[in-house]
């Protein structure tokens, strides 16, 4: 991060002034610290896709095929036809402007063309253009313009600064979708072999290996063993999890960024630690090792192929259900695509908490629950030993992850589960929270480092929320539910509230939890002290 | 591909300097990653991290994660970065030969 601005200079920088020109006479430049490197070759090939070569955005001339707007015209034509969403989507906006400043990246960056409405605009332009009566009648009186290369370029640096959080479509009053929009958008420039290696990376490891890490199964077993001596470390249980075994009740995904990455790793550990508690039945798979699915972030082939590897294990397995971890856009790949996708997953049975007997009906047709729920479950029904004293160094807030809040409506199961293993716990301005969270400022596969400027200040909302409940409750830890947040909250209050840590929410749990068996507990699952010492815990 | 010359060697490195392929690795390119680290004498220890990235790295196709090093090593993170300026990611693997780990991370 050694060119950055100071953060007082990089907020004082963001000017809102809307521009005098309209927005299709403003140029769209190509800024170092806004956009992602490209994708290289060899991944783009392992998924089939074209091949342009070495590139650079900051390029002026880009790789394109000879063929490049017959690509783009079929392949968008192709989509209206087959979703009937897309086509709605670019029908039915009025331009109200509701949507203009719901976005993290244009409160960030001041830039009008990440104002919602107008990124949606960059493809609904061609579409009036290309495939309207009135567009093709009345040209630019109808909104519509000519594809350009400037225009492709132009799709490349704004759908990439988009995150399909869809903060957005909740303040839409028509409902549309934007994170579909850039989705498409960036469907059309990936036809084209245009693509981000932050993202195409991990598709094609996560197709050919098994998870977006590349980690092969006998490296992934002994992560998993390095964290159980960890785990007995502290507690003096020992742990044996089971890889691939078939027969098992219920078989567990999480993303790959909880085993490999800390803060996720103590996460992963609390996982285990409850799963071991309750004795249950479960095991992990080698195979469907990643619960992410950077396939969203691509194209809906991609995304169809990497998702359905985790119901093919499953099926293989012999598994009556799937218990998913604490993982952002997995869920709105499960909730809004998988049925259609790859379900209806009819062999396998709906989710029955085998501890307290819960049917999850809300989960009947996709057979995966997401372990907030479960663990809520079981705390409701007094199945867990818990000491909250032991978070009591911890002033807790909860971030809403954008896609387990917004895609399926989780919204109570974090809190009453934090509330139950924490005694802290304090909540964010009420525009900040719920379904109107804001995003990380890293999510859709943006969280790499070169792009560090935009994540920043995509990130500035949230950062400042939590900078208020830093300053008026003390608080010190963030909770999440996402692995792309424990990746990208550490640097992001790093940058603007360095005070505060970040977790996920079986960590605290994990802290909390009281196993048959366990040693006195010095310390919390990153060997730090149960309790800070008293001059430290006087501050703010 | 941008490239390096360094001590009558060229190397071939993606945008964020790292080495394009672990094949091409050799003593000299550490040297060149340690005049960019602004690492004055490199050490037993310095080799140790090193060593132990490439071993991991050659029987597993990826680097290990924070913790697993540092047990390896027995070094703490804290002493890694004292190692290594810019921390293992952008120092010591970078010196090492091998790429970024890439996803949730």
């Amino acid at each position: 991060m050694g060119d950055l601005p100071k953060p007082d200079e990089m907020y004082e920088s963001i000017d809102h002034t809307p521009p005098e020109e309209e927005w299709e006479k403003i140029e769209s430049p190509i800024t170092p610290g806004r956009y992602a490197y490209p994708a290289k070759d060899k991944n783009l090939s392992i998924m089939e896709f074209r091949t342009p070569g070495e590139w650079s955005p900051a390029d002026e001339e880009w790789p394109l095929p000879e063929n490049w707007q017959q690509i783009i015209h079929e392949g968008f034509k192709e989509r209206l036809e087959k979703y009937r969403s897309l086509k709605i989507f670019m029908d039915t906006c009025v331009r109200c402007g509701a949507c203009a400043d719901k976005c993290h990246y244009f409160i960030g960056t001041g830039d009008p063309k990440n104002m919602p409405v107008v990124r949606a605009e960059l493809l609904r332009s061609i579409y009036r253009n290309d495939f309207t009566t009135a567009g093709k009648i009345l040209k630019k009186l109808s909104g519509g313009r000519e594809l350009t290369k400037e225009v492709i370029k132009e799709w490349f640096a704004y759908f990439y600064q988009c995150s399909e959080c869809r903060r957005c479509s909740v303040f839409c009053p028509y409902g549309i979708d934007t994170a579909e929009v850039t989705m498409m958008g960036r469907e059309l420039l990936n036809l084209l072999g245009l693509n981000i290696n932050w993202i195409m990376e991990p598709v094609a490891n996560c197709f050919r290996t098994g998870n977006h890490l590349g980690i092969q199964p006998q490296a992934f077993k002994e992560i998993v063993e390095f964290l159980c001596d960890d785990i007995e470390e502290i507690t003096g249980i020992k742990i044996n999890p089971t890889f691939n075994r078939k027969g098992a009740e219920i078989l567990f995904i999480t993303p790959s960024g909880d085993y490999f990455a800390d803060p996720g790793t103590y996460t992963f550990m609390g996982y285990l630690m409850l799963f071991e508690a309750l004795g249950l039945d479960y095991t992990l798979s080698t195979y469907a090792s990643e619960g992410g699915n950077f396939g969203l972030f691509t194209s809906s082939d991609a995304m169809k192929k990497l998702n359905s590897k985790m119901y093919a294990e499953a099926k293989r397995l012999g598994v009556k259900w799937i218990l998913g971890g604490e993982c952002g856009h997995m869920w709105r790949v499960i909730n809004q695509y998988m049925d259609t996708m790859n379900g209806p997953a009819d062999f396998l049975e709906v989710p029955k908490s085998p501890i307290t007997g819960t049917v999850f009906n809300n989960a009947s047709s996709t057979k995966m629950v997401h372990i907030t729920e479960f663990t809520a479950d079981l705390i409701r029904h007094n199945k867990l030993k818990l000491d909250p004293s032991r978070n009591d160094k911890f002033k807790v807030t909860y971030h809403d992850s954008c896609n387990p809040a917004r895609a399926m409506g989780l919204l109570e199961e974090p809190r009453y589960v934090i509330n139950n293993v924490c005694n802290y716990f304090y909540e964010m301005p009420e525009n900040t929270i719920r379904e109107q969270t804001f995003c990380c400022g890293s999510g859709s596969g943006l969280n790499t480092e070169e792009v560090m400027d935009l994540r920043l200040r995509g990130g500035l909302p949230r950062a400042n929320a939590v900078k208020h409940v830093h300053e008026k409750y003390g608080v010190n830890m963030l909770a999440c539910i996402c692995a792309i947040d424990r990746a990208a909250f550490p640097p992001l209050m790093e940058y603007w509230v360095p005070e505060v840590g970040t977790t996920g929410i079986h960590e605290l749990v994990a802290n909390a939890l009281v196993m048959d068996g366990e040693k006195e507990r010095t310390t919390d699952l990153r060997f730090e002290p149960l309790k800070e010492e008293e001059d430290e815990a006087d501050e703010g | 591909m941008p490239t390096v010359e360094f001590e009558g060697n060229t190397f071939n490195v993606d945008e964020d300097g790292f080495i394009d392929s672990f094949d091409n690795w050799n003593e000299s390119w550490v040297r060149h990653v340690k005049e960019q680290e602004g690492i004055d004498e490199l050490t037993d220890e310095h080799w140790k991290v090193i060593n132990v990235l490439q071993d991991y790295y050659q029987k597993n196709g990826i680097a290990p994660m924070v913790r697993v090093l540092s047990k390896l090593t027995g070094f703490k993170l804290k002493y890694i970065y004292e190692l290594f300026p810019s921390g293992p990611g952008k120092g010591a693997c970078k010196m090492a030969g091998l790429p970024k780990p890439t996803g949730c991370v």
